[in-house]
């Protein structure tokens, strides 16, 4: 068995640069929770399903566990830790919050930065929008509904997010 | 006196949520302890099998392995998986760690690696050789029971754990007077329960004190802590297990498993952290499955509709192995499937069988979702053949508001119910007459409209402790206390283990209602044994039911002594006095008060004393319940089935549920919501399948159909408030009660929709293919 020869990448996360040294198989979920301590994205599945591994990777959300820490090098990666601004709550944070679109809160980062990224496509979505264009995203505690409108909360506020 | 918004019954945002929306919570994996290693586990591929050999040499080359374990390594070093659960004769496999000679199951673990990372731990598993010597597997249950089945335990001569017979003679008879009897064989197909965040264990020994710390996705710390320390021989008072923020249980992480055995036992033995983290995979192939159950119903009914008897035939599909409560869980079928009506007959014969599967165990209604489904297409499959309205038969059989409490045919006494007001309402809702009306004209087009009823009811708040199985170090009581600092905030401790069910919110609803302090002056904690008095658990609904009674019998025990303190500070009879508004008030006179804060500084201070009273302030409680709780409702569910592809089509779906009185009715709507969730995916989506070889074919979510949220309807709540005289807060259970009802709602709905087509039966998921062809050969029949 070969050792594997480690790459040094450099990531922009959540607006801090980060230089590390990683196994060129190392998924970039990983990189992010095990090396940047950055543990607000999940690991629910290794078959791509579940969405709670999303994250906002140059300006596209992903799922990080199909992604290689160094396929993102060079890249900005923003997750949910990096929503809040100024200790102010992103809309979908807020959204999330009032409507009760969480339960055990384990898809719900994930399920919020894919939110993020539907809501930059489509400011003004329908519920029936909002359901597909969450199909990455499992969850199994809140039966959606409460979700939706969380989303739709945000939408009616909304972003500001500047792109 | 300042008047202060009443807490309880309002739609309060939950505490818990700035953790978890800014992804600050820590879950199980998120922990990172110094040295700390990684655990992986070689699974048997094989459903059954002879183990002959297993060569661990070149997986303890691999640079970064510490150490690979098989059977013989760690045996009599610890006990085998316990299962607490009791049934008169039943059958108790030896449930060990690692496979010892036979492997039963596909994923049944086989070998243990600990390494330096996930990734090593991983990779060494491939290293590992097995020499399996294959053997036929079963997995039919009914296959099972045959002779010359495969044996899975050969030293019990046959596959039967137990087999119970409740006879009735008056069953027999009804049977022979009736007008009617309806046949039906019905299959709780198995599911996965698919907690969004699979199971992790971390464990941690301090080798000087001999402390073992644990760390597990659990619903029930105090629990697994007790079973823990009699399986690893460590004394308990040594033993700390903590449930960290638990991402989503559903009864699937009630339970010890041989992983959360072995990676404290590993850190025992290397002295250092260990972590294991499951896949998903591991999750679908080795995490309890629910349900699991074939039934052969007869029910006899007069020719006004009045159902008379139910005998059923159940065999239970039990798995491999016995986890913790594995045995008692179908239990309940049999005794509660006369559901909200009054039958006065049932008789039943439970079997239950191993097959080469993994155990099945509780899971969201645990017991009663079987037992629900039996009653509600009973009632179904009379009106279908009298010719009645399904409505009016269940009328007419619906035990009646006046009867209350009602003891059913094996026993339970129903605490309170009133089935015909939520089943009035949810008519009213979907206005049923012009329903049925505008099925008949769809009809005249060529659509299925269906319209699919179910007014379940269930038993949850388990409960008085002697129905707890003896083996169990905890009965079905629960435990809070409340303690109030000198500075004048309030902690709450509870027994309860919360994942997602916001008794961090509505616990401090009450306790801000009940103190008269401000809501954010009040915390809870939960889950861990070196905080919290002993505890039971969150499971089978119980949460706000006992948890919440054991939380207001201390709340009072806090109010008498303050009211006491209060009395002697202002000089009037403590019954005089009243909470509100952070303050203590002379009833008669509110103007006459004194600062919550006051009493709090007297009984810490104590610098003048107070007579005949210790100083502090707080109370602990343990609240043994007297009976069960019956929550009930009446779900409709109206689709339309499109006959040339079998697809089905969610109209409506409408939900009246009762679960007594509401301390956050967001919390309430989030349960029902949740639950019916998984009911619609029992009915439409979801089912474990097992090849005949014991392979697991759904071993992914790539073939196993979790809703998504395109695939779940607009839910229409609605409710009804029929206390509960069980506990002073009139509150029953809500977490089980959608997944309970909602699913014989969709069944029903779609085989009414089909009625027209001489479609008669449908076995669970109603997937579209299914559908299209049982009209195909209902079609080919005419």
């Amino acid at each position: 068995m070969e050792d594997y020869v480690n790459r040094s990448i450099t990531l922009t996360v959540n607006g801090q640069r980060c230089t590390n040294e990683v196994e060129p198989r190392l998924l970039l979920v990983h990189y992010l929770r095990d090396v940047l301590s950055l543990t607000g994205t999940h690991v629910g599945c290794e078959t791509s399903l579940c969405g709670a591994c999303t994250v906002i990777l140059n300006g596209q959300a992903v799922k990080s566990c199909t992604v290689l820490a160094v396929q993102a090098d060079g890249g900005e990666v923003l997750t949910v830790e990096g929503l809040e601004q100024d200790g102010k709550l992103h809309p979908l944070q807020e959204g999330f919050w009032e409507e009760h679109g969480l339960q055990c809160g384990y898809c719900t980062p994930g399920m919020i930065m894919a939110s993020y990224q539907l809501l930059q496509r489509n400011p003004n979505p329908t519920d029936e929008q909002i359901r597909h264009g969450l199909e990455g995203n499992l969850c199994r505690c809140t039966g959606y509904q409460h979700i939706v409108k969380a989303v739709q909360y945000a939408a009616k506020k909304g972003l500001g997010i500047g792109g | 006196m300042p008047i202060t918004p009443k807490m309880v019954g309002a739609r309060i945002k939950r505490r818990e949520d700035p953790r978890l929306i800014t992804g600050q919570a820590t879950y199980t994996d998120d922990l990172q302890l110094p040295g700390m290693l990684y655990m992986s586990v070689l699974r048997s591929i094989y459903a059954h099998a002879k183990l002959n050999s297993i060569d661990v040499s070149k997986a303890k080359q691999l640079l970064g392995v510490v150490t690979v374990l098989t059977a013989p390594d760690i045996a009599g070093q610890t006990d085998a998986v316990p299962t607490a659960a009791e049934v008169p004769g039943m059958k108790r496999p030896h449930h060990p760690l690692l496979a010892e000679g036979k492997v039963r199951y596909v994923g049944e673990p086989v070998a243990v690696i600990v390494a330096s990372s996930r990734q090593v731990a991983r990779d060494a598993l491939d290293l590992i050789d097995v020499d399996y010597d294959p053997l036929d597997a079963v997995v039919d249950p009914e296959r099972a029971i045959e002779t010359g089945a495969p044996l899975l335990h050969e030293e019990f001569g046959d596959n039967i754990v137990f087999r119970v017979e409740v006879p009735n003679p008056a069953v027999d008879q009804a049977l022979k007077e009736a007008d009617v009897v309806v046949k039906l064989r019905i299959v709780q197909q198995r599911l996965i329960p698919m907690a969004m965040e699979p199971r992790v264990t971390v464990a941690q020994w301090d080798r000087a004190m001999k402390h073992l710390t644990v760390w597990s996705a659990t619903q029930a710390p105090h629990l697994l802590r007790s079973q823990l320390a009699e399986v690893l021989r460590v004394p308990e008072h040594h033993l700390r297990v903590i449930a960290p923020e638990v991402g989503g249980g559903f009864g699937a992480k009630l339970n010890i498993y041989r992983e959360e055995i072995l990676a404290p036992y590993l850190a025992m033995k290397l002295g250092k952290p260990i972590k294991w983290t499951q896949t998903r995979r591991e999750d679908f192939a080795a995490t309890i499955h629910g349900r699991g159950q074939v039934q052969y119903i007869e029910a006899a009914a007069k020719k006004d509709g009045i159902v008379t008897a139910i005998k059923a035939r159940l065999l239970f599909d039990l798995g491999a192995y016995l986890q913790f409560f594995t045995p008692m869980i179908p239990g309940f079928t049999g005794l509660l499937m006369n559901g909200a009506y009054k039958i006065p007959a049932l008789s039943f014969e439970q079997i239950a069988v191993f097959t080469n599967k993994m155990a099945t165990d509780a899971y969201r209604g645990a017991g009663r979702p079987e037992a629900a489904f039996i009653a509600e297409r009973v009632m179904d499959a009379v009106a279908a053949e009298l010719k009645l309205d399904p409505a009016a038969v269940r009328r007419k059989n619906f035990i009646p508001k006046e009867a209350f409490p009602y003891t059913n045919p094996a026993g339970l006494v129903y605490d309170s119910g009133d089935y015909e007001t939520a089943l009035n309402k949810a008519l009213q809702m979907v206005d049923y007459a012009a329903l049925r009306q505008e099925q008949v004209e769809l009809r005249k087009q060529g659509r299925y409209l269906g319209i699919g009823l179910s007014s379940y009811i269930e038993i949850c708040g388990l409960g008085p402790s002697v129905l707890l199985p003896p083996k169990l170090k905890a009965g079905g009581w629960e435990s809070c206390t409340v303690r109030v600092d000198p500075s004048g905030k309030v902690t709450i401790l509870t027994g309860i283990s919360p994942h997602g069910q916001g008794q961090e919110t509505s616990f401090a609803q009450m306790v801000a209602d009940d103190l008269g302090v401000d809501i954010d002056d009040v915390v809870v904690l939960h889950g861990d044994t070196a905080v919290v008095q002993y505890g039971v658990g969150t499971f089978g609904s119980r949460g706000m039911a006992l948890g919440g009674t054991s939380l207001k019998m201390s709340l009072d025990k806090v109010k008498e002594k303050a009211r006491k303190i209060a009395s002697h500070l202002m000089e009037a009879p403590p019954e005089s006095l009243d909470f509100g508004g952070g303050q203590v008030f002379l009833k008669s006179d509110p103007t006459k008060a004194i600062a919550f804060q006051q009493i709090v500084e007297a009984a810490y201070g104590f610098k003048a004393g107070v007579p005949n009273i210790e100083p502090g302030l707080e109370a602990t409680s343990f609240y043994e319940p007297s009976n069960c709780l019956f929550p009930f409702g009446t779900h409709v569910a109206v689709v339309e089935v499109d006959t040339e592809t079998g697809e089905i089509q969610f109209r409506r779906y409408v939900a009246v549920d009762d679960c007594g009185n509401i301390i956050n009715p967001m919390l309430v709507e989030g349960q029902v919501h949740g639950g019916i969730a998984q009911g619609i995916a029992q009915a439409l989506y979801e089912e474990v399948v097992y090849d005949e070889n014991g392979q697991l074919l759904s071993g992914s979510l790539m073939d196993y159909a979790v809703p998504k949220a395109a695939m779940m309807p607009w839910m229409e709540l609605d409710g009804t408030v029929t206390p509960t005289p069980v506990n002073p807060l009139g509150v029953k259970g809500v977490g089980e009660a959608g997944t309970i009802g909602s699913t014989p709602a969709v069944v029903n709905a779609v085989l009414d929709a089909l009625a027209p087509l001489g479609v008669k039966h449908l076995d669970m998921p109603l997937r579209p293919e299914k559908v299209w062809r049982a009209i195909q050969e209902a079609k080919g029949g005419k």
